[in-house]
């Protein structure tokens, strides 16, 4: 039996020599689809490498942060690309991620200054709604007027937590009382992002809570003019997606140029059009034309990482308060 | 007595209930295990359990008091079309979610048909969302499902006690009290509990139709512990309090059932001769009427949506049907290979309360099966290689209770009725099934493969969790389209899966019909 053992990891080590190196990504689902980034990202990177670059997507950032915390220090990914800001905190709670060690020159509207994760992408939050009705310029208007919205559960989807961290960062211990305003503009609530903008296409809603750069998908891919975002003085919270290495990664080089990679023209210019959010570095060429014509927010809020999941509680609980009645 | 009435062994069909029970159980203790006991339960919780219980009250109650005259009069009239009609009563339970919540605001939503209706009119905007809304949505999925496990109850009444009605020329009242109400009395509660526990584990229906977190369910609670806040023991403690609810609302329904039997016909086909008043006439044509429009606006709308979106279909779409079919036809297997001998061991006991093993399978939280079984594979194989068999297994042990429910009371009945012969005869063992049982049961054993099929096909259950690019079964990849903005493509691929869904359970149906003048 020990032989056995031994013959086994022999071969298996000779087999492991001959093939060529394997970097695999954890990412969430709409990342890897044949209209996402993921194949794009998946050719040019290897054309580098000489490697294998595996994506594994399954469901959406918070899946992944799930699957991670099942598999633990076990896991087989080398690359966990696809957490946002809000789940950062909870991510390094886990201590299964290495430090990057990267720097970047980030256009982001705030200074980066994490040094386990990368960001690769990010967007601000917003009320997206047809060009025929006059939008609100803040909370308070959208709360005293008749508009519907739909919004996500923050229990369940990350778009609905970043309401509900917007709320928080833009009025702070006032927030029970903008959502108290809201509740009856709420004509409901989804599990997550498609349902609500299932909803919201079908007309069961005059907004939807999305991004600012949700307009650019129906103006590029459609053609269609007819979508825009309402444009908040508050400001607009942000969400960033990051990846990050598993520190026991057994291919830390590999996963250390992926993640240099991700931060390059290369790989940045597949973004915009692909995940529909904005590039965290600028590529050379710009910004795909369509962009230029989405809503700049004036100011750019997110509460620091390590601040959310202890907001969150409180938030929640105000939310679910305001909401139940 | 009844136990003894024939020699059909329950050995094997107590080795099947100990698997599915053994599967969700070994899921359950999986996940308590990785997980850190904290706190219990709290009020937010209670209440999540409260509103979950009562709108599965109202939702079974309602879908089963309104088949009742839908299915009396589809098993009274004899009209062109009606086998598609019978046929499509399958669809809105094998939807996903959201195409079929899409569907029901085209009719019922602030911007739908019956709106506008009334809107111009003049009448006062309805809004859909609140609990109402919530047991809407459910009469729709199980409304159809009731109808028809009813209506197998009406082709289960021999013909000869029709004739006899009819030449004691019987009023419908009389007709009503003498057949059809033992054979109710038999079967409500069942359909009940069975609708009653599909409810229970509802989450996406209940919060978008709900209006906002007071619709928040148990599989919400659940749901949210182990995406969100990975607190494995509190994602275990509530699955174990839905499998409880459903446990005690199957074996109070199953034991209310009585043993009582029809008896037995010469299985000639099922004519009426009742009911041709013309106020029958007018009563049956309504509730038909309104039941098809019910059912067909919100499928049509579907249909129309999806039909723009049929163009735009990505390649791997039909990656995914393949992966769909193939999930569908392993569910199938499975579930004979479980649902065959356990049926058959229920249907030997006086009481049907073991039946409840058999409503496990559906009261537990994919969710919690899924991260069980993920946490006892993970160590040993890759997850993804097994998540096209693990798929089918969790879809086959969600079908199993409709399963049960479609085969016990006609097995029950059959074993009642031939058992003394069968006795005589000597018969038992495998004799028993392929001579009697089988061909008995041909509409029921064809019918059931047809519900699982089609179920497997458009369940989303546990692959989510599993699968990866290239396993993605066809409502992943649905909702996979949708999330990427795609909701034209997503709509396309709904009618796919409607078409195909359709196809495996008519296929099937039509099987078990063979012979049948049904």
């Amino acid at each position: 039996m020990k032989y056995l053992t031994l013959a086994a990891g022999v071969l298996g080590a000779s087999a492991a020599w001959a093939e060529t190196p394997e970097l695999t990504v954890y990412t969430y689902d709409s990342f890897v689809t044949e209209w996402g980034p993921g194949p794009a990202i998946e050719e040019r990177f290897e054309a580098e490498c000489g490697c294998d670059l595996k994506f594994v997507g399954m469901g959406d950032g918070a899946a992944l942060l799930a699957r991670l915390k099942l598999e633990g220090a076990r896991s087989d990914a080398d690359i966990v690309l696809g957490l946002d800001t809000s789940l950062v905190a909870a991510a390094k709670e886990t201590e299964l991620f290495a430090p990057s060690g990267l720097q970047a020159d980030y256009d982001l509207p705030i200074a980066w200054e994490d040094d386990v994760f990368v960001p690769y992408d990010w967007g601000y939050f917003a009320f997206v709604h047809g060009t025929d009705i006059s939008a609100p310029t803040d909370f308070e208007t959208l709360a005293e007027s008749d508009l519907k919205i739909v919004i996500q559960d923050p229990r369940s989807s990350t778009p609905g937590l970043g309401l509900l961290m917007w709320v928080k960062a833009a009025y702070g211990d006032e927030a029970p009382e903008v959502w108290a305003g809201l509740a009856d503009n709420v004509v409901t609530v989804t599990k997550g992002w498609s349902e609500a903008y299932g909803l919201f296409l079908e007309g069961e809603a005059d907004m939807v809570l999305s991004y600012t750069t949700s307009p650019a998908y129906h103006l590029i891919a459609e053609e269609d003019d007819s979508k825009t975002a309402a444009l908040f003085d508050e400001g607009h919270y942000m969400q960033i997606e990051v990846a990050g290495k598993l520190a026991g990664s057994d291919q830390p080089e590999l996963a250390d140029q992926f993640l240099q990679y991700l931060v390059s023209d290369a790989a940045q210019s597949v973004l915009p059009t692909t995940n529909w959010m904005y590039p965290a570095v600028t590529p050379e060429g710009g910004l795909p034309e369509g962009f230029d014509g989405m809503i700049q927010p004036g100011k750019a809020l997110l509460v620091p990482n390590g601040e959310v999941p202890a907001l969150r509680e409180e938030a929640l609980d105000e939310w679910l308060t305001a909401l139940s009645r | 007595m009844a136990d003894r009435a024939v020699a059909l062994s329950g050995k094997t069909g107590l080795f099947a209930a100990a698997l599915v029970a053994g599967l969700i159980l070994a899921a359950l203790v999986a996940v308590f295990t990785a997980a850190d006991l904290g706190a219990g339960l709290g009020p937010a919780d209670w209440a999540a359990v409260r509103f979950t219980a009562m709108q599965a009250v109202w939702s079974a109650m309602l879908s089963v008091l309104l088949a009742v005259p839908v299915a009396r009069a589809l098993a009274r009239r004899r009209f062109w079309g009606r086998g598609a009609l019978i046929t499509l009563l399958g669809a809105p339970f094998i939807l996903p979610v959201i195409v079929a919540v899409l569907g029901l605001l085209t009719v019922f939503g602030r911007s739908g048909v019956l709106n506008q209706f009334g809107a111009a009119l003049g009448l006062p905007p309805v809004s859909i969302y609140g609990l109402h809304g919530v047991v809407l949505a459910h009469v729709f999925f199980n409304l159809p499902l009731a109808t028809r496990l009813l209506l197998q109850g009406w082709q289960s009444i021999p013909s000869e006690r029709f004739r006899l009605a009819g030449q004691l020329q019987m009023t419908p009242r009389a007709l009503f009290l003498a057949l059809e109400w033992p054979m109710l009395r038999q079967l409500l509660p069942g359909v009940a509990a069975l609708i009653f526990v599909i409810c229970l584990t509802s989450f996406a229906v209940a919060l978008t139709l709900g209006g906002g977190p007071r619709a928040t369910t148990i599989e919400l609670a659940i749901y949210q512990a182990f995406r969100f806040d990975f607190d494995l023991g509190r994602a275990a403690l509530l699955s174990v309090v839905q499998l409880a609810l459903a446990g005690a609302a199957a074996v109070a329904a199953l034991w209310l059932i009585p043993p009582i039997s029809l008896g037995g016909g010469l299985d000639r086909p099922l004519r009426r001769w009742d009911a041709r008043s013309g106020g029958q006439r007018a009563l049956d044509i309504t509730v038909i009427t309104v039941a098809a429009l019910f059912l067909l606006l919100p499928l049509g709308a579907v249909v129309l949506r999806g039909l723009v979106g049929l163009g735009q279909l990505p390649p791997s779409v039909w990656q995914a049907t393949l992966n769909s079919i193939l999930v569908a036809g392993l569910s199938v297997m499975v579930l004979a290979a479980l649902a065959l001998p356990m049926a058959g061991w229920i249907a030997t006991r006086r009481h049907g309360g073991v039946e409840a093993i058999g409503l496990m399978g559906l009261a537990a939280s994919p969710l919690m099966i899924g991260t069980g079984w993920f946490i006892l594979i993970n160590p040993v194989l890759d997850p993804a290689r097994l998540s096209l068999p693990v798929t089918a297994l969790v879809n086959a042990l969600m079908a199993l209770p409709f399963v049960l429910r479609i085969l016990v009371p006609r097995l029950r009945e059959t074993l009642q009725d031939y058992g003394p012969l069968t006795q005589t005869l000597g018969m038992k063992g495998w004799a028993l099934w392929r001579l009697l049982v089988l061909p008995r049961l041909r509409p029921q054993l064809g019918f059931a493969a047809g519900l699982t099929g089609a179920l497997s096909v458009g369940d989303l259950g546990v692959i989510a969790l599993f699968a990866d690019q290239d396993r993605a079964t066809l409502p992943l990849q649905m909702y996979r389209l949708m999330g990427a903005y795609r909701m034209e493509a997503a709509a396309g691929a709904a009618l796919l899966l409607l078409v195909l869904a359709l196809a495996v359970f008519f296929i099937c149906d039509k099987w078990g019909r063979w012979h049948a003048d049904a």
